[in-house]
């Protein structure tokens, strides 16, 4: 029994640690789409994100002595220029009324090249940053902590995990509790009566793009300053997506989001155990490195039911339309 | 209006993207000096290991000889530029081009068949044609050491190793090793993980994560800048007071990682492989064909400062090493 305690503790750990990111950004595209902006551009955003994050988080480090400090400052970073990036995808897709899809996909081409690009020339030619030195290291919760297995599967994390979870709080309580919240979510549905109730669409829905911006951003700014240490032009390598899917798969609810971000994570840490455990002698290794994406097809293709998008999502609103 | 503004905007975007797709044309060969190129594999330049350690051979050349080398690199981010960044170097008539790395032996090949008067050279992967010189390690003598260092110097008895891929340069490493750990702990579990990739650290935390948490208390990486991964884990479980170690592979990773978790590493002398084979070429002695380097050539071995090894476990794998030498062992490669 013991021993089975200890692996279940153990892939918890690993399943938050995979599945922060996620959460971030089924959180960011929880935002957008709610106020009526499909966001495509989660990925591009996550690169961004994680760019700016590594890039700051180095420099902040070496240049002015930040310390344990700069992953902090490196993670706020990322989040403000995420704001500036999305700030694109809002002007061309509710102001000027672009195909939110075709916005999107362009950002994520401009993200991913445009990161790269950067890198290149800050780094002397390299096509990643330098490995940083001072990135966020797990927190224990002084006591909780120290529970058998709960302890070590819960509250022991990254400090970028207590925070994702804490903005699912958040999330759901201003989205469904607040004034604000009733307004972002009514110019999702049906912009042309939140209009006429003097409510200003296009402000709502940047509002929704703008913080979609931050929150996929810190996603990808807690892979760079997690896991990987730097960044390169495969630090994120499909997450947004997988995020997108989860906010799909969670039903456009943030809780449902984030529980569908750590079924994800779970596929993901479960491949270490696999092999742990031998079974690669009975499963060729190649099947257990396919199966996030096993998991995320079956998944989106029968078990989660209807799943029902805010009514206007992907349309733009003209002022005055029917 | 609105439309021809959108047209612009989604446009723009677009070109942008192209563009910095487009890597400036190597400058063509003109008499100054030999040019010689290099092309990373997947990992990137920066990866801490395997490539790096190719271009600082360059650049140790480049040093060493001035104006009568000139030195350039191309990296490769996916299998596909492979090909189009060697060709970058061969149309452009340098005189000699690496292709880093046993994932590009195949395309090495066709590359060196379709110019059949230019030169390559590639690490880890035999090509047999009459115009590449190619370079592979005993990776497995070299592993069977720090196999030996992990067996006497673990405390819990279980043994972690994380490779890359599934391919034989990685599988001597895991095959030495596991037979340096028999050697001297007979009796040691070993966890093994293959991530699947040289590139995803984050698969290799997790590897790294799991195989702590079961227990095991050092890990031999051999997966490129995946083990950046593992690194990272380590430094995370010292910083909370666990006694766990990581033995670098290719460079001495102490150096970038750091004494506190990096217990030695093998190295794999990589730049002096490349360093020799160029500079063979500069002075007009190129020669096709395969070279093999272990303990005894010193292509293989472990660093020269190991600050956290105590001496008497220095002392056996020193007499582990002359046997290797000598043949009185012969290291399983697979």
């Amino acid at each position: 029994m013991d021993f089975i305690f200890s692996i279940l503790s153990d892939l918890m750990h690993n399943t938050i640690v995979f599945s922060t990111a996620l959460i971030f950004a089924s959180l960011g595209g929880l935002f957008s789409e709610r106020s009526g902006v499909v966001n495509i551009a989660l990925e591009g955003l996550m690169v961004v994100g994680a760019f700016t994050s590594a890039v700051v988080t180095y420099f902040v480090d070496t240049s002015f002595g930040g310390g344990a400090l700069s992953p902090w400052i490196g993670f706020f970073a990322a989040a403000i220029v995420g704001v500036l990036f999305s700030l694109l995808h809002a002007l061309a897709s509710v102001t000027f009324k672009a195909d939110q899809v075709v916005s999107g996909v362009a950002l994520n081409f401009l993200a991913a090249g445009a990161t790269v690009y950067l890198v290149k020339i800050i780094f002397h030619g390299a096509g990643q940053t330098k490995t940083l030195q001072n990135v966020f290291t797990k927190l224990s919760i002084p006591y909780l902590s120290d529970i058998p297995y709960l302890g070590k599967a819960l509250f022991t994390a990254y400090p970028t995990s207590y925070i994702a979870f804490l903005l699912v709080g958040v999330a759901y309580y201003v989205l469904f509790k607040t004034p604000f919240g009733l307004q972002l979510r009514s110019v999702g549905e049906h912009p042309r009566a939140a209009d006429t109730m003097g409510i200003n669409v296009y402000k709502m829905r940047y509002i929704g793009v703008m913080l979609s911006g931050a929150l996929a951003a810190m996603g990808g700014a807690t892979i760079a300053l997690t896991t990987t240490s730097n960044f390169s032009h495969n630090t994120i390598s499909g997450q947004g997506f997988i995020a997108l899917a989860a906010l799909i798969f969670g039903k456009w609810h943030p809780l449902g989001a984030m529980g569908a971000a750590l079924f994800f994570g779970v596929a993901q840490a479960l491949n270490p155990l696999v092999q742990l455990f031998g079974l690669t002698k009975y499963i060729p290794v190649d099947f257990i490195y396919m199966l996030p994406y096993i998991l995320t097809i079956l998944v989106l293709a029968g078990l989660v039911g209807k799943a029902i998008a805010p009514k206007s999502v992907g349309k733009p609103y003209e002022t005055g339309s029917r | 209006m609105k439309k021809v503004l959108l047209l612009i905007l989604v446009l723009t975007l677009a070109m942008s993207t192209l563009l910095v797709g487009c890597g400036a044309d190597k400058e063509t060969a003109d008499g100054q000096g030999a040019k010689i190129g290099m092309v990373t594999d997947v990992g990137g330049i920066n990866d801490n290991s395997f490539n790096q350690s190719a271009w600082e051979g360059l650049q140790r050349l480049e040093k060493d000889l001035g104006d009568k080398v000139n030195i350039d690199n191309a990296e490769s981010t996916k299998a596909t530029d492979y090909i189009p960044n060697l060709n970058q170097f061969i149309s452009a008539n340098w005189d000699l081009t690496w292709g880093i790395g046993f994932l590009m032996g195949e395309d090495v090949k066709k590359v060196a068949d379709q110019n059949p008067d230019a030169k390559l050279a590639i690490i880890d992967s035999f090509v047999d044609a009459p115009n590449v010189a190619s370079v592979t390690f005993k990776e497995h003598e070299g592993s069977f050491l720090v196999g030996v260092v992990a067996g006497l110097m673990t405390k819990s008895n279980k043994i972690g190793f994380v490779g890359g891929m599934d391919i034989p340069v990685i599988k001597r490493f895991e095959a030495g090793f596991k037979a340096g750990v028999k050697a001297v702990k007979p009796d040691a579990e070993i966890a093994i993980n293959y991530t699947g990739a040289f590139d995803k650290s984050d698969l290799g935390k997790a590897a790294a994560s799991t195989m702590y948490d079961q227990g095991v208390d050092i890990i031999f990486h051999a997966s490129g800048s995946t083990g950046d991964g593992v690194f990272n884990e380590a430094s995370d479980r010292k910083s909370a007071g666990n006694n766990v170690w990581v033995i670098g592979v290719d460079k001495d990773q102490a150096i970038i990682f750091g004494d506190e978790i990096t217990l030695t590493s093998m190295m794999k002398r990589v730049d002096e492989a490349i360093y020799q084979v160029s500079k063979d070429l500069v002075e007009g002695n190129f020669k096709a064909g395969l070279v093999e380097l272990g303990l005894k050539e010193n292509g293989v071995g472990l660093p020269e400062n190991n600050p956290n090894i105590p001496a008497d476990v220095l002392k056996k794998v020193e007499e582990y090493k002359e046997k290797i030498v000598s043949g009185e062992i012969e290291v399983p490669a697979e």
